[in-house]
Formats: C-alpha cells, structure tokens, sequence
C-alpha cells in the first residue's frame, strides 16, 4: 500500500473515533453511549490492521464490541434506569475540575510523545501479527501469563456470579 | 507510511476521553465505558509500539489486556447491579457509605 493511501485511510479511521469516543461523553441515554463506544470499538479495530495487528484486530471486534458491550447492553436494560436518574451530570465547577484534569494529562502524555526519538516503522516480515506469529508468542514466551489469563477469568466468573445473586 | 506518533497521539487524545468521562460523569455504566476506552488507548500505544520495532510481544501484552478488561467488566457491572439493588441508584456520587459522617 502506498503512503498516501495509508494516510488517507488512517484519517479516515481516526477522525470518527474520536468522535465516537466522545459521542460516549456527551450522550444523555446510556443506550446511546453504548452504541458509540460499539462505533468506536470497530473504527479503532481499522487502526489495528493498518497496524498489521490482525489478530487483535479480529479479537477487538469479536471480544470487545460484541461480548463486553452486549454485556454492557443486558446491564442498562436489567436496570431499567428512569429518566430522573439518567443524563444528569455533576455540577459545572466539578466538570470544569474533570475536563482541565484531563486535559492536562493530555498535555503531558503529548510532551513525552514529542520526546520520543525515531518515527519511522520497522519493515516486518511477513505474518507479522497473524495468529500464527503471536500465538507462537504467547504459547512460548507468554505461557504463563497466558494460563495466569485462565485462571483470572475463572475467578472473574465466580465473583460475577457471587456478587450479583441475592442469596446464595 | 504513517509515523508512530500519529497513532500515539491518538492513543493520547483516548485516554484523555476516558479520564474526563471518567472524572465528570455520574453514570456508573458510563463511567465503565470510559475506563474501557481508556483500555483500549493503552492497547493503541502497545500495539504503535510493537509495530515500531517489530517485536511481536506487544500483541501478546494487547491479547491479555483484551482478556483483563473482560474480567473488569463482568465483575464491575456485577457490583454495579449489586448496588442498584440495595441503593436504587447508579449515581457514583450518591453512594458513599464508607464516608465521614
């Protein structure tokens, strides 16, 4: 692909994730939010493949846009919010505290990518990123961390279901 | 070829989305979603940096924070459905049982 191309389509990609990035923001139905940030979950998974991350690509869009928000989803349904307890933001002089505060995290994070050195890419060889090349990854050098993974999960599963039943 | 730090500095500019909904929001399922987007800038910059240097690691380290999340998010609206029930409210600043009186 060439370089203009692959500029064009990184625009194309990152203008509407930062604006469904901060539909999630500024949405007053929960519903809504949700849905943008499943917006913003796909146009971040295009970033992941111009990135030749394939693998995490797919994975961001089975796992995160379709388990966890559809999770998300159950969630706001189950609890059936009224309008009096949605949409209702903190007082201004808080959101003003929140907005400057990360706005300055911003600004530092900016600082240190500025001093950074070296922007060109690596060529990498071919397969790079493919479920080949990084589960050979995790099967060797990540295999404890990967099964540490399971076990995580697992626990996660028992505390789900042990802090949101009534009587056990 | 897109320099790195183009995607670090959306990287950033996520993460700062993820801070402000997480500081000014009162929605504790929104709040949720703004820490998942602050995830997912982490997993922008391990997988900007990995393919900066060729490494394959990043992925291995983006798989595992894709893996993690899952977790946070099933336990966290668990707790969230847990102080519905003996609240009534999602309102993060309406419950502060542990405060001073």
């Amino acid at each position: 692909m060439s370089d203009k191309a692959e500029m064009v389509l990184f625009w194309v990609f990152a203008l509407p994730l930062i604006a469904s990035a901060a539909g999630v923001l500024v949405a007053r139905n929960p519903v809504h939010a949700a849905m943008s940030l499943v917006a913003a979950f796909f146009f971040l998974a295009g970033i992941y493949v111009l990135l030749t991350a394939h693998l995490i690509a797919f994975l961001q869009v089975i796992v995160y846009a379709g388990a966890i928000m559809v999770l998300f989803l159950f969630v706001i349904m189950l609890l059936s919010l009224s309008d009096a307890e949605l949409g209702f933001d903190r007082m201004s002089a808080l959101k003003v505290a929140g907005i400057a505060g990360a706005l300055a995290v911003l600004a530092v994070v900016v600082m240190a990518i500025q001093a950074t050195s070296g922007q060109g890419m690596a060529q990498v060889p071919e397969g790079y990123g493919t479920v080949r090349a990084v589960g050979r990854v995790l099967f060797t050098q990540y295999l404890l961390p990967f099964e540490a993974t399971s076990v995580l999960l697992l626990v996660a599963i028992v505390g789900a279901v042990v802090v949101s039943k009534q009587r056990i | 070829m897109v320099p790195v730090t183009h995607y670090l500095a959306l990287g950033a500019i996520l993460f700062a989305l993820g801070i402000a909904g997480v500081l000014v929001k009162r929605n504790a399922i929104i709040v949720f979603m703004s820490i998942e987007l602050m995830l997912n800038a982490a997993n922008l910059t391990f997988l900007a940096f990995a393919r900066q240097t060729g490494s394959p690691s990043g992925h291995a380290i983006a798989f595992f924070v894709i893996a993690v999340a899952a977790a946070e998010a099933a336990v966290g609206l668990a707790i969230v459905i847990a102080v519905y029930r003996s609240r009534g409210t999602v309102a993060v600043d309406e419950v502060d049982g542990l405060r001073d009186p």
